[in-house]
């Protein structure tokens, strides 16, 4: 241990990070929780000296029956669901089919994690014009219908309106799962080809030696020498789907939805921007408190599951 | 399985421009006969290793050919071969019990040859009782010892009832006494199943311990084949001579001139039929026997007693560089009474345990009787 004279000079040297952290990470989780329970709490209704908050529950109570809010539920919800195992599972695809090609392959992995740092705004507006359809209300006579229906209709479909004026709920799902989908990849790819790559190559050569199909390589031997890093990636994968803001915006704009209902994909986190936008801190600091919740339920559940599943 | 060998060559591509090919292993032409354990033996970076991968399939020679029995399976893939290989660091599947790692290679098998469960349970059972592993059935790798793993390793490439048992450094990464141990199972077990084993390692006692007989290998060449002990007694050349025997040989510088053998100036050996050259000559550490009148003189430096025997430390100015040690190793019997303060002692040498090599080619110079 460090001797009494000592322990001040530690303390001196810890005082930079404990400093910035107190007053950057753990005084805004507090006043999180303080607004939360203070009824009706806005910033700047709080400048009003003679303005005094109830200590209670309301700001949760409003901020649940707000339909609103249960939409951005849904919303974070249903996309977390579908997102989070398709980009794992073809993360795992990609990750095994890069790691079984030996020319290009640092191209090929360069290439995968391009999106990676690349502005997801950015990728997102090119997304946006590659469904959009400009031109007038009525599909049929649009001046630009986007690659995507180009394409379709190459292919004798019919143009479809993915995220314009008329669009339905389910194209626009559609649209935000790909988008999420493959902003999602790069990163995933990464953490299972590194994986991959340090799996004891003797493993694969005493399969081969039994003469182990491959598909029972993939499942049997990959799969569960893998299941540490597919346990991270589901996780982590969970934590940032439940906060996942930008890709709405990056394909809807500020409007969070197609411009005849704008809101309608709108997430958790857009709905807490939205508060804090119009001066409601004790709304949005509730439903920060929700989604933490949330979160923190998702990811015991998956710590539990991955702790039978993930084998060694 | 009688294993055939035909002028195995593989040769690694330089990867640098310009650079000489590596040639793994060079014409290597070998019998193994049905029911035998095999020792490959030779330092790292001998071919050894490369034999045994292109014997199970996972390398393919760049010529020659393999047969087991008359079939020629040079060309065929390794699950076709019905080979089982042990592989140095064991490679067991750390996620799976020792059970489901013995029934891995049978849940393998397709159409004809597949099995039902009980079966296969019945024959996972059984060679986990052979390598004496069957209590130890549910457990994972990872809780086992060194020695279990090996074990497990070895019930693995059995269960199939693989033709040619192929076992890559099996004693590497077991300590003294479990290698001991180890080494004679190994040597029951293949006994008792009575399939063609072949061997790798870079320990000669290993190798000699347990082979019905070894290949010494050198730079991807075939050194000498034969029974551990025959090939002990008559090396064919000076790297064969220095790398079988513990400890190695001592080699002096020496001459052969008038029909004997000098080193330094001691003469040694009646050398009839030997044209007069410098040679190299090899003692066993048993082939001196210390005698007051001795042929060979040298200056004591220690005794060490080790029980059973006793190990004489001497030096002599004529200890050539290629010896391996900058001592000479005499064992003799521990009745024989040496006096530890003499400053010099004699030996007469064992006419059997000394080797004469040509200085050049280092090959072995038969001395006629």
């Amino acid at each position: 241990m460090v001797d009494n004279k000592q322990q001040w000079k530690a303390w001196l040297y810890l005082a930079p990070a404990i400093v910035l952290l107190l007053l950057f990470t753990v005084w805004p989780i507090i006043n999180t929780v303080r607004m939360a329970f203070l009824e009706g709490y806005g910033n700047l209704s709080s400048l009003n000296a003679d303005k005094t908050f109830e200590f209670g529950i309301e700001n949760f109570e409003k901020v649940v029956k707000y339909k609103k809010f249960t939409t951005c539920l849904k919303n974070t919800c249903l996309l977390c669901v579908l997102t989070v195992p398709i980009s794992t599972l073809l993360a795992l695809v990609i990750a095994v089919c890069l790691n079984s090609i030996k020319p290009f392959s640092r191209l090929l992995q360069t290439i995968y994690f391009l999106p990676y740092v690349t502005n997801s705004i950015a990728i997102g507006m090119v997304f946006a014009s590659m469904f959009n359809i400009i031109g007038g209300a009525d599909i049929s006579k649009a001046v630009s219908i986007g690659i995507v229906n180009n394409v379709i209709e190459f292919f004798g479909g019919e143009r479809i309106a993915w995220i314009s004026t008329g669009s339905s709920y389910s194209a626009n799902i559609a649209v935000m799962v790909i988008y999420i989908v493959w902003n999602a990849l790069p990163f995933k790819i990464l953490i299972l080809l590194g994986g991959l790559q340090s799996v004891n190559k003797q493993y694969y050569d005493a399969a081969k030696i039994d003469g182990t199909s491959k598909w029972r390589v993939f499942w049997r031997i990959t799969v569960p020498l893998l299941s540490p890093m597919i346990a991270y990636v589901l996780i982590t994968g969970f934590i940032g789907g439940f906060k996942e803001y930008t890709a709405t915006v990056g394909v809807f704009g500020e409007k969070m939805g197609p411009a005849d209902d704008p809101g309608r994909l709108n997430t958790m986190v857009g709905f807490i921007y939205k508060q804090l936008e119009g001066d409601h801190q004790g709304l949005a600091s509730a439903a920060s408190l929700i989604l933490f919740g949330i979160i923190l339920v998702i990811t015991l559940i998956n710590l539990k599951i991955s702790s039978k599943k993930v084998q060694y | 399985m009688r294993v055939k060998l035909e002028n195995l060559t593989r040769i690694f591509p330089n990867r640098n421009k310009g650079g000489d090919d590596v040639v793994a292993v060079n014409n290597f032409t070998y019998e193994i006969p049905d029911g035998k354990l095999v020792g490959l033996l030779g330092p790292s970076g001998c071919g050894k290793s490369t034999s045994l991968y292109m014997i199970c399939g996972l390398q393919k020679p760049t010529s020659g050919k393999i047969y087991f029995g008359d079939e020629d399976v040079t060309d065929l893939a390794p699950e076709h071969r019905g080979v089982g290989l042990v592989f140095q660091n064991y490679a067991l599947y750390p996620h799976m019990t020792v059970k489901q790692n013995i029934l891995f290679p049978l849940q393998n098998l397709k159409g004809e040859d597949k099995l039902d469960k009980d079966t296969m349970l019945e024959r996972a059972y059984e060679v986990a009782r052979l390598v004496q592993i069957d209590e130890l059935m549910d457990r994972k790798p990872a809780e086992l010892s060194g020695g279990q793993q090996q074990r497990v390793a070895i019930a693995r490439a059995l269960v199939k009832m693989p033709r040619v048992l192929l076992l890559d450094e099996p004693l590497s990464n077991l300590d003294a006494r479990l290698r001991l141990q180890t080494r004679e199972e190994i040597k029951k077990i293949q006994q008792s199943t009575g399939i063609t084993t072949v061997f790798v390692t870079h320990d000669q006692e290993e190798a000699m311990s347990i082979s019905d007989s070894i290949v010494v290998m050198k730079l991807g060449v075939v050194q000498q084949t034969g029974a551990p002990q025959d090939v002990y007694d008559n090396p064919i050349n000076l790297f064969v001579a220095k790398f079988l025997g513990t400890p190695p040989i001592n080699v002096f510088d020496g001459e052969v001139k008038d029909g004997a053998l000098y080193i330094g100036e001691d003469k040694v050996l009646a050398t009839p039929n030997v044209k007069d050259q410098k040679v190299y000559v090899g003692i066993r550490p048993e082939g001196f026997i210390p005698a007051e009148k001795g042929a060979l003189h040298c200056s004591l430096q220690n005794v060490e007693v080790m029980g059973r025997d006793v190990s004489i430390v001497s030096t002599n100015k004529a200890l050539s560089s290629q010896s391996a040690n900058k001592v000479i190793r005499s064992i003799v019997d521990a009745d024989t009474k040496i006096d530890r303060n003499a400053k010099e002692v004699a030996f007469n040498i064992k006419p059997n345990k000394i080797f004469l090599f040509n200085k050049k080619t280092e090959e072995r110079i038969i001395v006629g009787k």
